[in-house]
C-alpha cells in the first residue's frame, strides 16, 4: 500500500506539471494546444543535451528547456493563432492550426534529433526505504520540484499583476478588453508560459521517462484527460485532474490486470462525462 | 564538269559512319550497362512512435544498397545492377500500408519489397504483393501471415516464440532458473508473444509467477506495473515484446524497487539507450540481438556498421537484425539467376535450396531460409540467434542458437 500510494503521488506530480500548461492556454485563449506533448518533447530534448551531452547542470536544461519552448509558443500565438483567431471566427480553425503546429514539432524533431529514444542519468542516485515502500531519490526529487513549481505558478497566477490579467481574461476577454488591457500581449505571454510549462514538465521528466521525437502524442492525450477530469480551463480542476488520474493509474495497477487499468479509466471516464461533463471544477456551458 | 564518283571518299564514309555507328552503340550499351538499375522498396512506419523500426530497415538497406554501389552494384548473372532503394513511410497505417505498396508495386515497378513492421500492416499490404507477385521480408511474428497460402512473405527477424524456449533452456541448465514473470506491451501482437512464451516456460516447466501484467503504448512511468511484478520475486522477468525506448524503464524501475534476478526482452535493444536511461541497472540484461558484437561481427559486418552510421548519424543495434533482409533477397536473386529479378516465381523456387555464407558473422555459417516448424514452408530467414548480454556498459554475446 506504502508503495502504491508513493507512485500514486510522483504520478500525480508529473502529470500535474504536464497538466498545468494546456490549462493555462485553454483558460486564457480558449485553445486546445494539440502540440502540447511536442511541446513537452522539445523540452525533454533541450534537457537530454544540455545536461546529458554537455553535462551542464540540471537546473541549466530546466531554464534551457522552459525560456527555449515558451520563446516557441510565443512565436507560434504571434505568427499563427493570432491571425487565425482575426480571419476565423470558427473555433474549429484553431484547432486545426493546433494539431498543424503538433505536427509540425514532430516532424522537426524527428529530422533534427532522429528517432532513437534518449534518456539521462538521475539527479540524484539511490533509493530511501520506507516501510515496505521503495523511494528512489530521483522520484522524491521530481516530486519536490513539481509541488514547488504548482505552488510557485499559482502564486504568479494569483499574485502578480500579469497573473490577474491572464484570469480576467480567462473570465471574461471582451470586459477586460474594455478595462483597457492589452489582450495580445497578455495572450502572447499566457501561450508562452503555458508552453515554456510543457517545455519545463519534459525536462523535468526526461530523467523518469526519457525522450523521444514520437512521444507527443501520448502526453497531449493525457493532458486532455486531466483536464476533462478536473474542468477545461480551471488551473485547480487540472490539478485535481492530474491526482485523480495518477493514483487511478497507480492502484490499478497494482490490484487489477494491466490491460484492464486504461480500460476501466477511460470507461469511467466516459460514464463521469455523461454525468458531469464540465469535469469536477468547470463551469456548465452556456 | 566531271559526272563520276570517287570510290575512295565513298568507302571512306561507309567506314566512317560505321565507325561512329560502332562508337554510339558502345557508347549506349556502355551506359545502359552502367545504369541497369534493381529497385527495391522499403515500406515502414518511419514516423511517430514506432519510428525507429522502419526507419532501421531504411537505414540498413541504403547501407546494404551502399555497400553493393561502391563496388560497381550487385552481380546477377554476369551483370551489374545498382541497386535503389525505394522506400514509404506507413505510419504503421494499414490505409497507408495498402496506398504505399500499390505506390512501389504498381507505380515504381518495385517486385521486392522490405516490411512492413506490424501484423495489420502486413495483412493490409499482403493481398497487393500477392496479386502483383511482390516478395515481401517483413517484420512481425503472427505465424499465419507466412504460412500457406502466402507465399510470398518472408519474416525476417527471430520473433520471441523461438527465443524464448531457447533462452529459457539456456537459463534453466546455468543459472537454475525456476519461475518467471511477463511483463508485456499492450498490444496485439506483443501480446500473442507473451502468450507463446508463457508456452514455452510451462513446457519446460518453469513456475510462470504472472502472465497479466501489461502497460499502455506510449506509457512514460513503469513503477506502478514493475511494483507488482517484482513483488512476486520471480527468477527471470521477461519483457515481451518491449520496445528499446521501454525497455531500459523497464529495467530501471525492477532494479530501483530492489528486485535481484534476471531480466530478459525477446526482441532487439538498443545498448546507447539502455546506458543512458538505465545505466549500472542494465547490468546482465538479456536480449536478443544481431551480428554486432565485437566477438562475433566480420569485417563485412565493421564495414556495414560504417555504411549506416554515414547514412543514419548513428549506429542502432536493431539494425543487427535488420542488416539481413536486402543481402538474403540479393544473394537469393544471384543464385536464381537475372530473370527471377522479373519473375519471383524463379526467386521461391530457389528458396528451398539456398545456401550462402552469412558475411556478417566470423566463421563459417550458413546463411539459409527456415521455418518449416512454424509456417509449415521455409519462409524465414535463418538468421543466427544470437543472444547478448549486457556487460560493462556493452553488449557481449552469451551464446548463439538457432531458430531450428
Amino acid at each position: 500500500m506504502q508503495q502504491i500510494l508513493f507512485n500514486g503521488l510522483v504520478l500525480s506530480a508529473s502529470y500535474a506539471v504536464i497538466a498545468l500548461g494546456i490549462t493555462l492556454i485553454f483558460s486564457i485563449m480558449n485553445i486546445l494546444n494539440f502540440a502540447h506533448g511536442q511541446m513537452f518533447m522539445v523540452g525533454g530534448f533541450a534537457a537530454y543535451y544540455v545536461y546529458g551531452r554537455f553535462h551542464l547542470p540540471f537546473v541549466v536544461g530546466l531554464i534551457v528547456a522552459t525560456i527555449g519552448v515558451g520563446a516557441i509558443g510565443v512565436l507560434f500565438e504571434i505568427l499563427f493563432f493570432r491571425r487565425v483567431r482575426r480571419a476565423a471566427n470558427r473555433e474549429e480553425n484553431s484547432i486545426l492550426l493546433a494539431v498543424g503546429t503538433a505536427l509540425l514539432l514532430e516532424n522537426l524533431a524527428l529530422f533534427a534529433f532522429g528517432e532513437k529514444e534518449r534518456g539521462v542519468p538521475d539527479v540524484v542516485d539511490g533509493v530511501l526505504r520506507v516501510g515496505s515502500a521503495y523511494l528512489p531519490a530521483g522520484r522524491i526529487l521530481i516530486l519536490a520540484v513539481s509541488v514547488a513549481l504548482i505552488a510557485a505558478l499559482l502564486l504568479f497566477v494569483q499574485g502578480t499583476k500579469i497573473g490577474r490579467a491572464m484570469r480576467a481574461v480567462a473570465q471574461d476577454r471582451e470586459v477586460t478588453l474594455l478595462m483597457g488591457v492589452d489582450i495580445d500581449r497578455i495572450s502572447a505571454i499566457g501561450f508562452g508560459i503555458g508552453a515554456g510549462l510543457a517545455g519545463l514538465a519534459g525536462a523535468l521528466l526526461v530523467t523518469l521517462s526519457g525522450v523521444s521525437a514520437g512521444m507527443g502524442t501520448t502526453i497531449t492525450t493525457k493532458a486532455f484527460v486531466m483536464i476533462m477530469i478536473g474542468g477545461a480551463g480551471v488551473v485547480a480542476g487540472s490539478l485535481l485532474g492530474a491526482v485523480v488520474l495518477g493514483f487511478a493509474e497507480a492502484i490499478g495497477y497494482a490490484l487489477l490486470p494491466g490491460s484492464v487499468t486504461y480500460l476501466m479509466i477511460f470507461l469511467a471516464l466516459i460514464v463521469f462525462l455523461i454525468v458531469r461533463p464540465q469535469g469536477i471544477m468547470g463551469k456548465p456551458w452556456g | 564538269m566531271s559526272s563520276s564518283v570517287p570510290v575512295k571518299p565513298r568507302r571512306g564514309v561507309i567506314l566512317g559512319g560505321a565507325l561512329i555507328a560502332s562508337a554510339v552503340m558502345l557508347t549506349v550499351s556502355t551506359v545502359a550497362f552502367a545504369d541497369d538499375i534493381l529497385k527495391i522498396g522499403v515500406l515502414g512506419v518511419m514516423s511517430g512512435p514506432d519510428a525507429a523500426w522502419g526507419l532501421v530497415s531504411k537505414y540498413s538497406a541504403e547501407a546494404t544498397a551502399a555497400m553493393y554501389n561502391e563496388q560497381g552494384g550487385v552481380e546477377i548473372g554476369g551483370k551489374k545492377y545498382k541497386i535503389e532503394i525505394d522506400s514509404v513511410d506507413d505510419q504503421a497505417d494499414p490505409k497507408l500500408a495498402v496506398t504505399g505498396a500499390q505506390r512501389l508495386i504498381l507505380q515504381d515497378g518495385i517486385k521486392y519489397m522490405i516490411g512492413p513492421n506490424v501484423d495489420s500492416t502486413i495483412a493490409s499490404a499482403q493481398p497487393i504483393a500477392e496479386k502483383y507477385d511482390v516478395m515481401m521480408f517483413s517484420y512481425s511474428f503472427t505465424r499465419s501471415l507466412f504460412s500457406p497460402p502466402h507465399l510470398n512473405t518472408v519474416l525476417g527477424i527471430i520473433p520471441g516464440y523461438q527465443t524464448g524456449p531457447v533462452v529459457f533452456k539456456y537459463l534453466q541448465d546455468h543459472e537454475g532458473l525456476k519461475s518467471v514473470a511477463f511483463v508485456v506491451l499492450n498490444t496485439a501482437e506483443a501480446l500473442k508473444q507473451r502468450d507463446e512464451s508463457v508456452a514455452a516456460a510451462g513446457k519446460l516447466g518453469l513456475e510462470v509467477i504472472s502472465s497479466t501484467d501489461t502497460y499502455e503504448e506510449g506509457a512514460t512511468d513503469f513503477f506502478p506495473v514493475m511494483s507488482k511484478v517484482v513483488g512476486g520475486n520471480p527468477g527471470l522477468i521477461v519483457l515481451s515484446g518491449v520496445s528499446p525506448a521501454d525497455a531500459p524503464k523497464l529495467i530501471k524501475a525492477a532494479r530501483q524497487l530492489d528486485y535481484k534476478g534476471l531480466l530478459e526482452a525477446e526482441t532487439a535493444q538498443d545498448i546507447n539507450i539502455l546506458d543512458q536511461v538505465a545505466g549500472d541497472a542494465a547490468e546482465g540484461f538479456i536480449s536478443l540481438g544481431g551480428a554486432s558484437t565485437p566477438e562475433i561481427q566480420s569485417d563485412y559486418m565493421t564495414s556495414f556498421i560504417d555504411h549506416y552510421k554515414k547514412i543514419a548519424g548513428e549506429w542502432n543495434d536493431e539494425a543487427g537484425t535488420k542488416a539481413y533482409a536486402l543481402e538474403m533477397i540479393l544473394k537469393t536473386l544471384q543464385k536464381a539467376g537475372p530473370a527471377a529479378i522479373a519473375d519471383t516465381e524463379l526467386f521461391k523456387k530457389t528458396i528451398p535450396d539456398f545456401s550462402a555464407p552469412n558475411p556478417f558473422i566470423k566463421g563459417d555459417q550458413e546463411l539459409r531460409y527456415v521455418g518449416e516448424a512454424y509456417f509449415q514452408q521455409k519462409r524465414q530467414i535463418g538468421l543466427p540467434m544470437v543472444i547478448n548480454t549486457v556487460a560493462g556498459g556493452a553488449f557481449k554475446t552469451l551464446f548463439v542458437g538457432t531458430v531450428q
